[in-house]
C-alpha cells in the first residue's frame, strides 16, 4: 500500500540538516531535541501504519514558550512541521516527511486547573483524554468526548481531528465540549481563545481550530467543559435476524422521543470476530448487534430500558440481554471496545469512518457488502448507529500487495458511496493523508480554494503539515503560486 | 435611515450582486429580518435573505433540517412542533427587545449564533449547526460541512461563519440537528433574601447528575415582571428539568438535599415553566424601554452575577443571568460606561445588543480583541471577503471605527 505520495521533500531543507538542529539545540533544553536516526523510528508513523516517512528532527518542548521558540524558528528557515499528539491519528494526520520537523506535546502533561465552580478543566495539550476525567472523577465529574484511543490520545489531537466518540450522540464531540485554548501560530506568536465563558468574543476560531489537523498552529494549552457524571448508565444488547431491521430499530428509537447516549451497531462478521477474542456472551445465531446505552437513575434507566425495549420487540429482536449491574455492562461493553484490537488479532484491516443521514444507514450498509465482494474481501461493520457513522473494518494482508491495495481502492469505494448518500468521508478521524485526494469528491475546487485560503491566513507558506487534508496537487499548486509571487 | 435592499431569489443571483458589488465599490450590509442590527445600519445597502425562502428537506428521522437562510423561525417552529422536534439551543424571539419587531430567519439565527436557555448544556446555534451555503466577498458560492451529525471533512468554516454577524458571508442554506422537544418540564424556584447566594445554588445543581436544563437568576424585579405573580417578589434562581415525568419528579427529589435548606423551595408546573423560559429567551423583561443600552454578557459562570450586581451599583439597571451565571443580560442608561472593561476583569466580553435611543453612549457593539487576536482575525475576514466588500458591525482592523 503505498500508493499515496507526499509532497517531494525540500532538498534545500534537508541540505540544510544540521544547521536545523543545531540552531533548535541552541533555543532549546538539550534533551528536547532528537536528530538520532534510531530515535527518530518511533516518529515515523501513526496508527495509520501502512505509511512512514522518518522525520528531519523531533522537538519535544515542555512549554507554550518552548513550542513558540522552536515553531518561530523552523519559520525562519522554511522548514515544514508536523504537530504530533500521541499519534493515535488513523488517517494519518501525524505522519511527518523527510524534510520536516515534528513537535510533539508529549512532554506537556500538567493538569493546570480544575474549577469546579465553572465546571472548568485546564491542561497542556499533551494530557491524555482519559486522564482528564480520570482527574476529576472522584468529584462526580467526567470529560465526555471518549475516542477510542482515549488511555493513550492527547487532547491536543483531540483538538487537531476533532475527535468523538461512541458517546457524542448525547455530548457532542471535541469541538463541543472545548471553551478556550492556548494556540501557538507559526510565526511564535502566542494567543489565548476563549476561556471559561460559554461564548468567546469575535469569530469562532476555537471552531476552526478544531479538526484543523494541526494546518492553523499548534494548541499548548486546552480549557474544557466538564459535565457532573450521570446518576448510572446502563446498556442493553440485542440481537437481529437481519442488520436492516436492526437498522429501522435504530430508527424507531430515536423518533420515540428518547435519546440514548450512545447507540452502536455490529455485524455478523464484527460479532464473531469480537466474540472469538472478549468473551462477552454475544449471541452467535443473530446477522446484528446493537448495544444502546440510556443514563439516568435506576428508575429512570427502568423506565427508558423498557420503551426501547418494547420497540425492539415490535421488530422481532431475537434476543435481548439487559444488564443489572456494572459487570453485566461491562460484559456487554466488553466486545464492542475492543473491535479493533480483535480485528487487528486475525487480519491487517482499514477502518473506513464515512458518515451517512440516519435513513441511509440501511442502504449504505447493503452497497458496503457489494462493494467488499466485487474485490473479494471481507468486511467487518461496527458503528455510531445513532449518528450516522460508520467504520467499516476491512480486512486484508500487508503481506499480499494485490489485497492490500484490493483493500484500499474498496474502502475509497465505500468512502464515495457514503458522499453520494449524502453524507461524508470522515466523521471522527480526520482527512490526514488517507482520505485527501478524495476530498473532490465531496468539495468542488472552488469549495477546496476557501478552505485553503483560510488555511493559507495562519500559514501563507504551507510549513503546518503541509501534505495533508488537502488533495496534493492542489497544495503544490498553492505554493508554485507563492513561491513565484 | 438605510440605503437600497438587496432581496435576491436565487444563490445566483446573491453571487451576482456580490461580484458586481466588488467592481462597482458597492459595500453591502448582510441582513435576514434585520432584527438585530437596526441600531448599526448606516446608510449602506443590504443584501437581504429575505427573497431565499422555505424548507428544502426535514426528515424528522434524520433528526436534520435543511432550510434557506431567509425561511422564517415561524416556519421553522412550526414544521419542527409538528412532529414534536426542537433546536436543542432553543433561540427565542428578540426582535421587540431590540426594538425591530418581526419574525427573525433562520439563517440570522445562524449568522449571529443566536442561542437561548438550553445553551448551557446543549450547545449554542453553532453546536447544531451541521452545514451551510453561501456566498463569500469574491462572488463565489461555498459549501460547507453537511447534513450529518459527525464531520470532520475538511475545515470547520461552519462554525466561523456561525456568529460572524454577516463579516464573513452570505448565508444562502443552512442545515440543524434537531431533537425530540421533551414531553414535559418543570421548574424549581429557589427564593432567597439576597442575589449572591444564586452563583453558589446554581453551581451546587449543576455538580449533581439531576441533568438540569436550564439554570437562570432573576432578582426581584425581574421576577415580577417574569413569574406571573406565582413568586414572591425576592431574588429567584431557577431550576428547569425536562423529560418524562416520572424523571423529572425523580430528578427534583435528588437535586433537593444539595440545596441550601433555609430557601424557600417551589415547584412551578408545566405550562407555568413553559411560558416563564420563553418568556426569557424572548427577552420579555426588556420590552418597550428602547431609550435604553441593552448589553448581553458572555462570562465565567461563577461571575455572572456579581458582574450583574456590580454594574446595578450606582446606577439603575434591569438584569436577568442565564446558564448557571455564564450569561447576563443588562439594559441600563446609555450614559453607563466601562462595561466591557468591567467585563474584562472577569474573564468576560459585553457585546451591544441594542443602543438606547437616550443621550450619550459612545459604544461600539462587539468589544475590542487583544491585538494579536484581532490581526489574525482580520487575516481570516479576508481570506473570505478580500474585496472588503461586507460591511459588518465587527471589525478587526481598526476597533474603534464604529464608536460613533
Amino acid at each position: 500500500m503505498h500508493n499515496i505520495e507526499f509532497l517531494e521533500p525540500d532538498a534545500r531543507v534537508i541540505a540544510q540538516r544540521e544547521s536545523i538542529v543545531s540552531r533548535l539545540r541552541e533555543a532549546l533544553p538539550a534533551d528536547c531535541v532528537i536528530d538520532d536516526p534510531r530515535e527518530l523510528t518511533p516518529f515515523e508513523t501513526d496508527a495509520f501504519t501502512a505509511y512512514k516517512r522518518l522525520p528531519l528532527a523531533v522537538v519535544l518542548p515542555e512549554t507554550t514558550a518552548q513550542v513558540a521558540k522552536a515553531l518561530k524558528l523552523c519559520h525562519q528557515m522554511g522548514v515544514p512541521v508536523v504537530p504530533r499528539g500521541a499519534g493515535t491519528s488513523l488517517a494519518g494526520g501525524a505522519i511527518p516527511q523527510e524534510d520536516a520537523v515534528v513537535i510533539g506535546v508529549s512532554k506537556m502533561i500538567r493538569i493546570l486547573d480544575v474549577d469546579y465552580a465553572n465546571r472548568t478543566a485546564t491542561v497542556e495539550a499533551g494530557v491524555t483524554n482519559l486522564a482528564i476525567s480520570d482527574a476529576v472523577s472522584a468529584d462526580g465529574f467526567f470529560y465526555a468526548p471518549d475516542p477510542s484511543s482515549q488511555l493513550a490520545c492527547t487532547i491536543g489531537g483531540n483538538i487537531g481531528m476533532n475527535s468523538g466518540g461512541a458517546h457524542c450522540l448525547k455530548y457532542g464531540v471535541t469541538t463541543n465540549n472545548l471553551l478556550g485554548a492556548k494556540l501557538v501560530l507559526l510565526d511564535g506568536t502566542i494567543i489565548e481563545l476563549g476561556g471559561k465563558a460559554l461564548d468567546a468574543p469575535g469569530l469562532d476560531l476555537l471552531g476552526l481550530l478544531c479538526g484543523s489537523e494541526g494546518q492553523l498552529g499548534m494548541i499548548t494549552e486546552a480549557t474544557v467543559r466538564l459535565i457532573a457524571k450521570p446518576e448510572g448508565a446502563r446498556p442493553v444488547l440485542f440481537g437481529f435476524d437481519d442488520p436492516e431491521v436492526a437498522g429501522a430499530c435504530v430508527s424507531d428509537i430515536i423518533a420515540s422521543g428518547i435519546i440514548p447516549v450512545a447507540i452502536e451497531f455490529m455485524d455478523k462478521p464484527a460479532i464473531d470476530i469480537c466474540e472469538a477474542f472478549a468473551k462477552a456472551g454475544y449471541p452467535m445465531d443473530v446477522q446484528a448487534l446493537l448495544i444502546v446505552e440510556v443514563e439516568g437513575s435506576d428508575a429512570e434507566m427502568d423506565d427508558m430500558l423498557k420503551s426501547i425495549i418494547r420497540i425492539a420487540k415490535k421488530h422481532n429482536v431475537k434476543s435481548v440481554r439487559e444488564s443489572q449491574t456494572a459487570t453485566e455492562a461491562a460484559q456487554i461493553w466488553k466486545g464492542r471496545k475492543s473491535a479493533f484490537g480483535a480485528t487487528g488479532r486475525i487480519a491487517d484491516y482499514i477502518c473506513m469512518d464515512g458518515t451517512v443521514p440516519l435513513g441511509q444507514l440501511s442502504y449504505v450498509l447493503r452497497e458496503t457488502y457489494k462493494i467488499i465482494d466485487s474485490y473479494g474481501l471481507q468486511v467487518a461493520n461496527v458503528f455510531h448507529a445513532g449518528d450516522g457513522n460508520m467504520h467499516p473494518l476491512i480486512l486484508y494482508d500487508v503481506n499480499d500487495p494485490d489485497k492490500a491495495e484490493k483493500a484500499e481502492a474498496a474502502g475509497m469505494d465505500i468512502l464515495k458511496l457514503c458522499v453520494d448518500a449524502g453524507g461524508c468521508l470522515t466523521g471522527e478521524h480526520g482527512v490526514g493523508i488517507e482520505k485527501r485526494d478524495l476530498m473532490l469528491h465531496q468539495f468542488n475546487e472552488t469549495d477546496l480554494s476557501q478552505q485553503m485560503a483560510v488555511r493559507a491566513a495562519f500559514d501563507p507558506g504551507h510549513l503546518l503539515n503541509p501534505s495533508k487534508v488537502f488533495p496534493l496537487e492542489m497544495t503544490a499548486r498553492a505554493i508554485e503560486t507563492k513561491s513565484a509571487a | 435611515m438605510s440605503g437600497e435592499i438587496l432581496t435576491p431569489k436565487t444563490e445566483e443571483e446573491a453571487a451576482a450582486i456580490v461580484a458586481s458589488s466588488i467592481t462597482a465599490g458597492r459595500r453591502l450590509r448582510l441582513s435576514g429580518t434585520g432584527t438585530k442590527s437596526s441600531g448599526f445600519a448606516g446608510e449602506s445597502s443590504a443584501l437581504s435573505s429575505l427573497g431565499l425562502t422555505g424548507i428544502l428537506s426535514y426528515n424528522p428521522a434524520e433528526l436534520v433540517i435543511t432550510a434557506r437562510a431567509g425561511t422564517p423561525m415561524t416556519e421553522i417552529n412550526a414544521a419542527l412542533n409538528e412532529h414534536n422536534q426542537m433546536l436543542a439551543f432553543e433561540p427565542g424571539n428578540w426582535g421587540v427587545a431590540l426594538g425591530a419587531p418581526g419574525t427573525q430567519t433562520i439563517g440570522g439565527i445562524a449568522a449571529t449564533n443566536q442561542s437561548g436557555s438550553r445553551r448551557f448544556v446543549s450547545g449554542a446555534a453553532r453546536d447544531s449547526l451541521l452545514g451551510v451555503r453561501f456566498v463569500n466577498g469574491k462572488g463565489e458560492i461555498i459549501k460547507n460541512g453537511g447534513r450529518v451529525m459527525k464531520n470532520v471533512t475538511g475545515l470547520d468554516l461552519v462554525k466561523l461563519l456561525a456568529g460572524s454577524w454577516g463579516t464573513l458571508g452570505f448565508l444562502t442554506e443552512v442545515s440543524f440537528k434537531v431533537l425530540p422537544r421533551p414531553v414535559m418540564e418543570k421548574t424549581l424556584a429557589v427564593q432567597f433574601s439576597d442575589d449572591t447566594a444564586g452563583t453558589q445554588l446554581l453551581a451546587s445543581a449543576m455538580a449533581t447528575s439531576a441533568d438540569v436544563t436550564g439554570a437562570a437568576h432573576l432578582p426581584a424585579k425581574a421576577v415580577k415582571v417574569l413569574a406571573e405573580a406565582k413568586l414572591d417578589e425576592k431574588p429567584t434562581s431557577l431550576l428547569r428539568f425536562e423529560g418524562f415525568e416520572a424523571s423529572i419528579d425523580e430528578r427534583i427529589k435528588r437535586v433537593k438535599p444539595y440545596l441550601s435548606t433555609q430557601s424557600g423551595l417551589s415547584v412551578i408546573a408545566h405550562e407555568h415553566s413553559r411560558r416563564l423560559w420563553a418568556d426569557m429567551n424572548d427577552l420579555a423583561l426588556f420590552s418597550g424601554t428602547a431609550d435604553r443600552h441593552l448589553w448581553k454578557l458572555s462570562l465565567p459562570p461563577s461571575k455572572g452575577i456579581e458582574t450583574a450586581l456590580a454594574l446595578s451599583e450606582n446606577s439603575e439597571t434591569n438584569w436577568f443571568a442565564d446558564w448557571q451565571g455564564g450569561l447576563v443580560w443588562v439594559e441600563c442608561a446609555p450614559e453607563q460606561s466601562g462595561v466591557q472593561s468591567l467585563a474584562a476583569q472577569s474573564g468576560a466580553h459585553a457585546t451591544l445588543m441594542r443602543k438606547g435611543s437616550g443621550t450619550g453612549g459612545q459604544s461600539a457593539m462587539f468589544q475590542p480583541l487583544p491585538p494579536a487576536a484581532a490581526a489574525l482575525s482580520e487575516a481570516v475576514r479576508s481570506s473570505l471577503d478580500p474585496h472588503n466588500v461586507f460591511l459588518s458591525p465587527m471589525n478587526f482592523a481598526s476597533s474603534n471605527a464604529l464608536a460613533a
